[in-house]
């Protein structure tokens, strides 16, 4: 059973534990085009789900990052400061941007598993 | 007559093709009841009629000697200035959006930037805003983003007019403008220091002040970003030629009226204003920013960039609403500084400094006449009569001199003070006029 | 081509300046000054002059070149404007803000005054000042209008109401002046959904900011009905001015029940656009509004002189160092005199006769989302050209090589692949038959040959540029 969950804004958030980390979805990533800027939250900044964590810059474009559950930004990618790319070359995996203290793990059953995703996304 | 080239026969075909009778019919979406209830406007005329119309307002302007600044400054413009920035591939373009065919403004802009950058010290210059009151309040926007904080530290020697922006500018916003009274016509250090904490965004200072006094702020700054703060500094751009940059200084963001590059004083404007910054918040900057780039074939381009930040893209969160900027005049600012080039900037800086120090020393003589305390200055100083200044600047603008700028409107207690302004335009016969007349208004 | 600074070569002068007829002055003390001259590059005139003759011709604008950019009016700019603004610039400002300078300034405010009278007639309104600086600076002193009106009243206020298809001006005006935004779709016939509207309003709405005709270039029927239920809950209703080149003489928004307008005097008034500046955005406001506006305005006294009153209390304060572009409104001015009524009323005729020209011979290849007449602008979508993986920005290039500016693409960003094509009322028929036949060749060329759109422009100094290098790189200025 995998432990990768996404929004519907694109997000996706891997559960460990009480720990969340995020960043945005390929389909996501490939819509934005190549990405510019990534602005990380600040460690320490409390959220709740589905409120702006931070925000993404593509050329012609600029995004907010939902936070795909409550809590607290633990640490921050900080190689995305530097290397924006990576959010096109591996968004799933290189290119996380926080991780995050949970608060409440029930709301994971407001998240999409991969298929659900999938599915969503055909029919946008 | 609207300059439009159509014939009637043209106009038949159009409607044909279009397949409506008239013109008429293509305003049908406008409802019978909202149409204009009145178009009262005379007729038109020949541009013949219109200059003969223009020349007799102009005429209704008096012309003076002018010993004022206040923000703008009657200084020399190369004839290269208008020619070329009147080429009509610049003149009448927009907004370089489809770089392909705008490398000309594009190339031009980014050499503003760098001619902008070099002058100020600083690293990260966009391609102009309004004018440098709008630009002082975009830093005091600015800063305010960069800290998080909500306080703003004003000083009052800062231009009246451009303090009056910044409270405009952000009177709607959960800010808080604090403004230090000056002291000898610079800035309450004492003051600043009590107010000075983990709440201020910025403190804003301008060099050189209203009053004429020239500041290093070097200390300032370092005092300034201990708190975590901001260090914003107002600069005249021809000052630069000789005074201490403000990127020497440790200024975070500088910012200033370009008019004096090359722009015309018209009114009043069009002219231009320039912010210069830090690279690291260079995200943070207000309106359009050229970048250097490649094109397909790796030849060197020119690009607006970082557009991400702007109002078209980013809409409400937009680091400024501002769409068009003074491109043109910017233009002239850059053609101004590579017409006059390294060491004519100096020169003509010096030639300011020259002449105002002999005004002072001749006003100085003038019986009556003080000059207050204060740092040095350079093409403007203070001077303080033994009778009230609006009287006195009102009875020599009869006799064709604007002796300088009153300061009691703008500062109470200052009533008897003038600004007095000598760009290397005046001359020592004009100045000994002002002299002279001075001594006279005062006396006789 | 060389930058300005790679060309420059040490201890070569350019500009001569005066010689001083005065003794030098005693050094400033040394921390007050430059270590080392700013890094200015070291031409000579000629030098100078050849640089920038040859990037002009990188360059290109309404006098070379057909320039249909939507959005933007780019009209021809008559040259008599230059001349008539030519007479004022030795103007110094400040004098007429000096005790008895306003006597020594009668010609300018006379202009600035009269303008504003002009506006007055022009968009209905019971007042006008020209101190704003642009468009989107106009709208930030309209909405701040609006905020001190509201403040004034008493009224506790916290949106204003903009549509999705609006300048993105609009909603950064309205952050600027310290209000939420809400945005509101556009509805299926092409203007703002009525229901979701009035879903929205109430009695938090400052404002509601309409651009009419739309952005789509459409005219909404139903203004007057959004007006009216705006002032149901005390909102104020803004009229964005972008596009008033359409309606001129047709309808003025002060008689349909907008309470402040902006009006851009590069677009509608024929000044030019000088590669994106300056600009001017005067503002008119009805009655209610009078109070607030910025200071110092420009008053006639009875015996016909004119003086500068800045003691307003109530006023919003200074928008700009002084009286507005007073250059740009010169222009205006000396345009508004040519043309006269007549003339300006011929303005919008024509820009819709040319608009809707240009709209009915591209419709059968590009697709029109909303098939409708249209007023001073239409709207296309790349969406059919698409199909064979040629976008908006693909033709736009391709209509460079054709020897045309491209028109606005990607704008307004609720039509995908957008394709705004403004042609207004100076070009001529020919003209616009050239570009239409460039626009069908395009089309006809996304079909059979997608990879020559795709290798376009060929025809300029440098080819398609890498926006995400500059973007990442952020080299903005010359090390």
């Amino acid at each position: 059973m995998s432990n990768m969950y996404y929004t519907k804004e694109h997000e996706w958030v891997k559960i460990d534990g009480n720990i969340a980390t995020v960043g945005i979805s390929d389909y996501a990533a490939h819509q934005l085009g190549d990405i510019t800027f990534v602005e990380l939250p600040k460690p320490g900044k409390a959220v709740k789900q589905f409120e702006v964590l931070c925000a993404i810059e593509s050329v012609k474009a600029a995004s907010d990052i939902y936070a795909p559950v409550s809590g607290t930004v633990l640490s921050v990618n900080e190689t995305l400061n530097t290397r924006p790319e990576i959010v096109n070359e591996s968004p799933e995996e290189s290119a996380w941007m926080a991780t995050m203290k949970m608060t409440d793990p029930s709301e994971v059953a407001k998240l999409m598993n991969r298929e659900q995703y999938d599915e969503y996304r055909k029919g946008l | 007559m609207s300059f439009t080239p159509h014939t009637p026969e043209e106009i038949r075909e159009m409607l044909a093709t279009i397949g409506v009778g008239s013109i008429g019919d293509l305003f049908r979406p406008i409802p019978k009841e909202l149409r204009a209830r009145s178009f009262d406007l005379p007729p038109g005329m020949s541009e013949f009629e219109m200059m003969a119309r223009l020349q007799e307002m102009a005429a209704r302007n008096g012309r003076v000697v002018p010993f004022v600044g206040g923000g703008y400054y009657d200084h020399v413009i190369p004839a290269a200035v208008d020619h070329l920035a009147g080429r009509s591939e610049f003149y009448t373009a927009y907004t370089p959006y489809q770089p392909e065919c705008s490398q000309g403004s594009l190339q031009a802009l980014f050499e503003y930037q760098t001619a902008i950058c070099r002058l100020t010290g600083l690293e990260a210059s966009n391609a102009s805003l309004y004018d440098g009151g709008t630009a002082l309040a975009e830093a005091a926007m600015m800063a305010l983003r960069v800290t998080g904080r909500g306080r703003i530290l004003l000083d009052g020697a800062v231009n009246p007019f451009h303090r009056a922006i910044v409270r405009t500018y952000l009177a709607n916003l959960p800010v808080e403008i604090v403004e230090l009274p000056p002291v000898n016509g610079m800035l309450d250090r004492q003051s600043l220091a009590g107010k000075l904490d983990d709440r201020c965004a910025a403190v804003m200072v301008q060099n050189p002040t209203f009053f004429g006094c020239v500041a290093d702020y070097s200390d300032l700054a370092a005092q300034v970003h201990k708190s975590g703060a901001l260090l914003v500094s107002a600069v005249y751009a021809v000052s630069l030629g000789l005074l201490k940059p403000p990127g020497d200084m440790g200024v975070d963001i500088a910012v200033g009226d370009g008019q004096s590059l090359g722009n015309h004083l018209s009114f009043g404007g069009p002219a231009f204003g320039f912010i210069t910054a830090k690279k690291q918040y260079i995200r943070n900057m207000p309106g359009r920013i050229v970048g250097e780039t490649v094109d397909r074939e790796g030849r060197r381009g020119f690009v607006l960039t970082l557009q991400a930040r702007e109002q078209h893209i980013k809409r409400h969160k937009a680091t400024s609403n501002i769409c068009s900027n003074q491109s043109l005049c910017a233009l002239r600012g850059l053609i101004f500084l590579a017409s006059l080039g390294k060491r004519g900037l100096v020169e003509l800086a010096r030639l300011n400094r020259d002449k105002a120090e002999y005004a002072k020393r001749a006003l100085a003589a003038v019986r009556g006449v003080t000059i207050p305390p204060g740092g040095p200055t350079f093409n403007e100083f203070t001077i303080r009569l033994p009778k009230r200044a609006d009287d006195v600047v009102a009875s020599l603008l009869q006799r064709g001199i604007a002796a300088g700028v009153p300061l009691g409107s703008y500062y109470p207690g200052e009533e008897n003070s003038v600004v007095v302004t000598v760009t290397e335009k005046r001359t020592k016969g004009e100045i000994a006029l002002l002299a002279r007349e001075l001594e006279g208004a005062l006396w006789n | 081509m060389e930058l300005i600074y790679e060309i420059s070569v040490n201890g070569r002068r350019g500009v001569r300046l005066p010689a001083s007829d005065v003794p030098a002055a005693t050094p400033l003390p040394g921390e007050f000054l430059r270590a080392e001259p700013a890094g200015l590059p070291e031409l000579s005139e000629l030098d100078v002059v050849r640089h920038f003759t040859q990037l002009s011709r990188r360059n290109i604008g309404v006098d070379t070149t057909f320039y249909p950019l939507g959005s933007c009016t780019m009209k021809y700019n008559p040259k008599a404007m230059e001349e008539g603004a030519r007479l004022f610039l030795p103007f110094h400002p400040m004098i007429a803000l000096l005790p008895g300078g306003e006597a020594l300034a009668q010609g300018t405010l006379a202009i600035l005054h009269h303008m504003e009278e002009a506006l007055e007639e022009i968009t209905g309104m019971d007042a006008v000042t020209c101190q704003p600086l642009a468009g989107a600076h106009g709208e930030m002193t309209g909405i701040m209008l609006i905020a001190a009106y509201h403040k004034a009243k008493g009224n506790r206020k916290k949106y204003v109401i903009v549509p999705d298809s609006s300048h993105g001006t609009n909603p950064a005006s309205a952050a600027m002046a310290g209000y939420q935004v809400v945005t509101i779709p556009t509805a299926p016939y092409g203007d703002m959904d009525l229901e979701a509207f009035k879903a929205a309003l109430n009695g938090e709405v400052a404002a509601v900011m309409m651009t009419c005709p739309n952005t789509l270039g459409l005219f909404n029927p139903h203004i007057k009905e959004i007006c009216d239920m705006a002032h149901g809950v005390d909102a104020l209703v803004y009229y964005d001015g972008a596009n008033l080149n359409a309606i001129l003489g047709q309808l003025r928004p002060g008689d349909v029940g907008f309470d402040v307008v902006h009006v851009n005097l590069h677009k509608t008034f024929g000044t030019p656009h000088g590669s994106g500046g300056p600009g001017s955005g005067p503002v008119g406001v009805k009655k209610a509004l009078i109070p607030f506006l910025p200071v110092p305005r420009v008053v006639r006294r009875k015996d016909g002189s004119f003086t500068l009153a800045a003691d307003n209390p109530q006023s919003i304060g200074r928008m700009a160092n002084f009286f507005g572009n007073f250059g740009v409104i010169a222009r205006a001015y000396a345009y508004t005199l040519m043309l006269g009524r007549e003339g300006l009323i011929e303005v919008s005729e024509l820009a819709v006769l040319n608009a809707n020209y240009v709209m009915s011979r591209l419709k059968d290849l590009y697709e029109l989302p909303f098939d409708q007449t249209c007023m001073h602008e239409c709207v296309f979508s790349a969406s059919r050209q698409l199909q064979h993986d040629i976008h908006a920005i693909d033709i736009a290039k391709f209509l460079i090589d054709k020897g045309f500016h491209p028109p606005t693409v990607y704008f307004p960003m609720i039509v995908k692949e957008a394709i705004m094509i403004e042609p207004t009322e100076t070009e001529s028929k020919a003209t616009l038959d050239a570009f239409i036949d460039a626009m069908r060749e395009a089309a006809e060329l996304a079909e059979k040959d997608p990879a020559a759109l795709k290798r376009a422009p060929v025809t300029t100094p440098i080819s398609r540029l890498d926006e995400t290098k500059a973007a990442r790189e952020q080299n903005v200025c010359f090390a």
